[in-house]
C-alpha cells in the first residue's frame, strides 16, 4: 500500500497509525469494483469510543451527536465526494493527510482541510473519556514538571493557547523531537535534540504531525465544539474538559510510543546518555585507550534500558 | 502628589500631621489649587464604545434568534471592543480612527496586535447595520442596475454569494464590495477578521460566518443560514446609501467624452 515515493510522509503515515487512538487503526473501506454506483465510501470516521450522552454533563449528547454524528460526518462525506479518480484515491487517511498538507509552502491541496478534520476529531474523541480529568501518573508528572515548571504551569500555558486562538483552531499537546521549531528538523547540537512535551495551538484543521510532532491530546476550540452546551465562554469549557473529561492514560500510552518511535526513526538518545557520552569521551582522551569499548558498551546498554528516559 | 507638584515648581507641603490645625486649612487651599491647575494640564482620554444596533434584539426572529443577538453583540462585540480598549491604554495606536486602525494595523498581511481586535468591532458595527427586520428580496434602482451589470442578473449574484459564502472554511466573513481599481461589484470572502478596508476596497455590506453567529440557530445548517440572511435580513437600504457614499470615492459611471 505504500505508493507514496517519500519515505518521510510513508513513515509519518505510520506513525499517524500508531498515533491514532490506542493502537486502532484507521477503518478505510477501498471500493476497488469500478462497476459500483454512487458515493463511495473511501474513508470512514472511527466509531465513539463511548455512548453520546457519556460526557454529560460536561458536553451535552446533544453536542456529541451533532459534532460526531452530523459535523464530522459531512467532512466525511465532502472527502470521499472529492477522492475519486484523483492522485489520493487508495491512501489511508494520514497518508492523504500528510501528502495533501503539500509542506505548507502555498495553500494546501483541497483534500487536506477535511482530512485532517476527520483525523483531528477522532483523535479529539479519544483524547476525553467519560470520567476522565484527574492527575496524571507519576511517571507523566515527571516529565510534565520538567517540561513546563509545574503541573498548575502546564495548565495555565493550555488555557492561555485555548483563549489566545483568534479564530477556528486546537490546541495541542504534543511530543516534539528537537529544539527547533521547524517541521522534521534536527538540531547540529545533539545535546538538544531531546523529545520535550510542547503546547501548540493551531488554526482551521492543521495539526501538529503534520509538523513532525507527535500529538498526544487535543482540544477543539471550533466554536462548534462549545457552543451549545457554554456559549461563548471558552474558559469554561476547557478548564472542564482539562479537569473531568481529558484521558490521562490515553496521553501517556501515546507518548510512550512516541517515544519509542522518535527512537526508532532519529535514533534518539536520551540527555542521560549524551552526557555520559561526553563523560566518556574526556575520560576516554585521559586514560589509555583500551577503556573506550568499556564505556561504548556501556554506554549502548543504558540507551536501550529505558525507553521512557527522555 | 508630591512629584506632581515638584513638577509645577510648587514645593511640596508638609506633612498634615505637623502643626494640624493651622496646616490642614493651609493645605487644603493649597490643593485646591493645585487641583484647578492640575485640572487644567490634565489629558482627556477617550475609548471606543459598543454601538446598540438599529432594531430591538429580537427583532430579526425568526431568522435569528434573540439569543444569538444577545449573546453576538453583548458578549463578542462587546469582548472585543473592551479587548481593543485595553490594549491602546497602551499602544502606539491610541488616537486613531478605527478605519486607520484596520488600514495601519494590517500592515501589508502581518497584522499587529491591534488588528483583530479593531477589525471585529468595526466588522460587526457593519454587521448590525447590514441588516434589517422583515428585509432582504431584491434592492430597486441604482443598486439593482449595478448588480444586474457587475453580476448579470440579481439570481447570479444571489448565488454566488451563497456558494462563496458556503466555500470558506473556518471563520470568516463574506462581503459584498465596490473594488476599486475594476470599479465594480464584487462578492469576496475574507478569513477570521480580514476586512477588505485593509485590501483596499470599500464594503457595502457583510455577513459574519463565525460559527458564533449561527451556531445555536442553525447548528452546521451554514446553507440555511445565508439563505435567510439574503432573503430576508439584508437591508438593501443601507446598501443603497453606502453605494451613494461609494460613488465618490469610484466613479461607476461611463465617462463622457464628447465625439468631434
Amino acid at each position: 500500500m505504500n505508493d507514496v515515493a517519500d519515505d518521510e510522509s510513508a513513515s509519518d503515515a505510520e506513525t499517524e497509525e500508531n498515533a491514532d487512538a490506542n493502537g486502532d487503526t484507521v477503518d478505510a473501506l477501498e471500493s476497488s469494483d469500478p462497476d459500483e454506483v454512487g458515493p463511495v465510501t473511501w474513508i470512514e470516521q472511527q466509531p465513539l469510543p463511548y455512548p453520546s450522552d457519556a460526557l454529560e454533563p460536561y458536553i451535552s449528547k446533544e453536542t456529541v451527536e451533532q459534532h460526531w454524528g452530523i459535523h464530522q460526518h459531512i467532512h466525511v462525506e465532502r472527502l470521499n465526494g472529492m477522492i475519486g479518480g484523483s492522485e489520493w484515491e487508495g491512501m489511508s487517511l494520514g497518508q492523504m493527510m500528510l501528502s495533501s498538507f503539500n509542506e505548507g509552502r502555498e495553500a494546501p491541496h483541497p483534500p487536506f482541510f477535511h482530512a485532517a478534520q476527520i483525523w483531528n476529531h477522532d483523535f479529539y474523541w479519544r483524547s476525553m473519556q467519560p470520567g476522565g480529568g484527574s492527575k496524571p501518573s507519576e511517571r507523566l508528572l515527571k516529565f510534565i514538571k520538567r517540561d513546563f515548571g509545574s503541573y498548575d504551569g502546564m495548565i495555565q500555558q493550555f488555557m492561555d493557547a485555548a483563549l489566545t486562538q483568534f479564530g477556528s483552531g486546537w490546541v495541542w499537546l504534543s511530543y516534539k523531537g528537537s529544539k527547533l521549531p521547524h517541521v522534521n528538523s534536527r538540531s547540529p547540537i545533539p545535546s538538544d535534540n531531546y523529545g520535550r512535551l510542547v503546547i501548540s495551538k493551531t488554526p482551521n484543521a492543521i495539526n501538529p504531525l503534520v509538523w513532525g510532532h507527535s500529538p498526544l491530546l487535543a482540544i477543539d476550540v471550533w466554536e462548534h465544539a462549545y457552543y451549545l452546551d457554554y456559549e461563548d465562554r471558552r474558559a469554561d469549557y476547557v478548564s472542564t474538559f482539562l479537569e473531568k473529561l481529558l484521558s490521562w492514560e490515553t496521553v501517556e500510552s501515546r507518548l510512550k510510543k512516541a517515544v519509542i518511535r522518535a527512537i526508532e526513526r532519529d535514533g534518539h538518545v536520551s540527555r542521560k546518555h549524551v552526557r555520559k557520552q561526553l563523560l566518556a569521551q574526556g575520560k576516554s582522551r585521559i586514560r589509555a585507550r583500551p577503556q573506550q569499548a568499556n564505556e561504548n558498551a556501556r554506554g549502548q546498554t543504558s540507551s536501550q534500558e529505558k525507553p521512557l528516559g527522555v | 502628589m508630591a512629584a506632581f507638584a515638584s513638577a509645577l515648581g510648587i514645593l511640596p507641603s508638609p506633612p498634615a500631621s505637623a502643626y494640624p490645625q493651622q496646616r490642614r486649612l493651609r493645605s487644603v487651599k493649597r490643593e485646591q489649587m493645585q487641583g484647578c491647575r492640575s485640572r487644567r494640564c490634565s489629558k482627556v482620554v477617550s475609548y471606543y464604545g459598543l454601538i446598540t444596533p438599529p432594531y430591538k434584539l429580537d427583532a430579526l426572529e425568526p431568522y435569528m434568534s434573540k439569543r444569538t443577538v444577545e449573546l453576538h453583540w453583548g458578549k463578542h462585540h462587546q469582548n472585543y471592543v473592551d479587548g481593543l480598549n485595553k490594549q491602546l491604554a497602551t499602544s502606539m495606536f491610541y488616537g486613531y480612527t478605527l478605519e486607520e486602525l484596520i488600514k495601519e494595523g494590517y500592515n501589508n498581511g502581518n497584522p499587529l496586535p491591534e488588528y483583530n481586535n479593531a477589525a471585529q468591532v468595526w466588522n460587526h458595527h457593519f454587521f448590525w447595520e447590514s441588516m434589517q427586520p422583515e428585509s432582504g428580496g431584491s434592492p430597486e434602482g441604482g443598486v439593482l442596475q449595478q448588480i444586474e451589470k457587475d453580476f448579470g442578473s440579481f439570481t447570479n449574484f444571489r448565488e454566488e454569494f451563497i456558494c462563496s459564502a458556503l466555500s470558506l472554511l473556518g471563520s470568516g466573513w463574506v462581503w459584498l464590495v465596490l473594488k476599486r481599481e475594476e470599479r465594480k461589484l464584487s462578492v469576496v470572502c475574507t478569513r477570521n477578521a480580514i476586512s477588505p478596508l485593509a485590501l483596499g476596497d470599500i464594503p457595502i455590506m457583510n455577513l459574519d460566518l463565525w460559527e458564533h453567529a449561527y451556531y445555536l440557530d442553525y447548528k452546521d445548517d451554514r446553507r440555511m443560514y445565508v439563505t435567510n440572511f439574503i432573503d430576508h435580513l439584508v437591508s438593501w437600504h443601507t446598501v443603497t446609501l453606502r453605494m451613494m457614499r461609494g460613488e465618490a470615492f469610484v466613479n461607476l459611471g461611463e465617462p463622457n467624452i464628447p465625439v468631434a
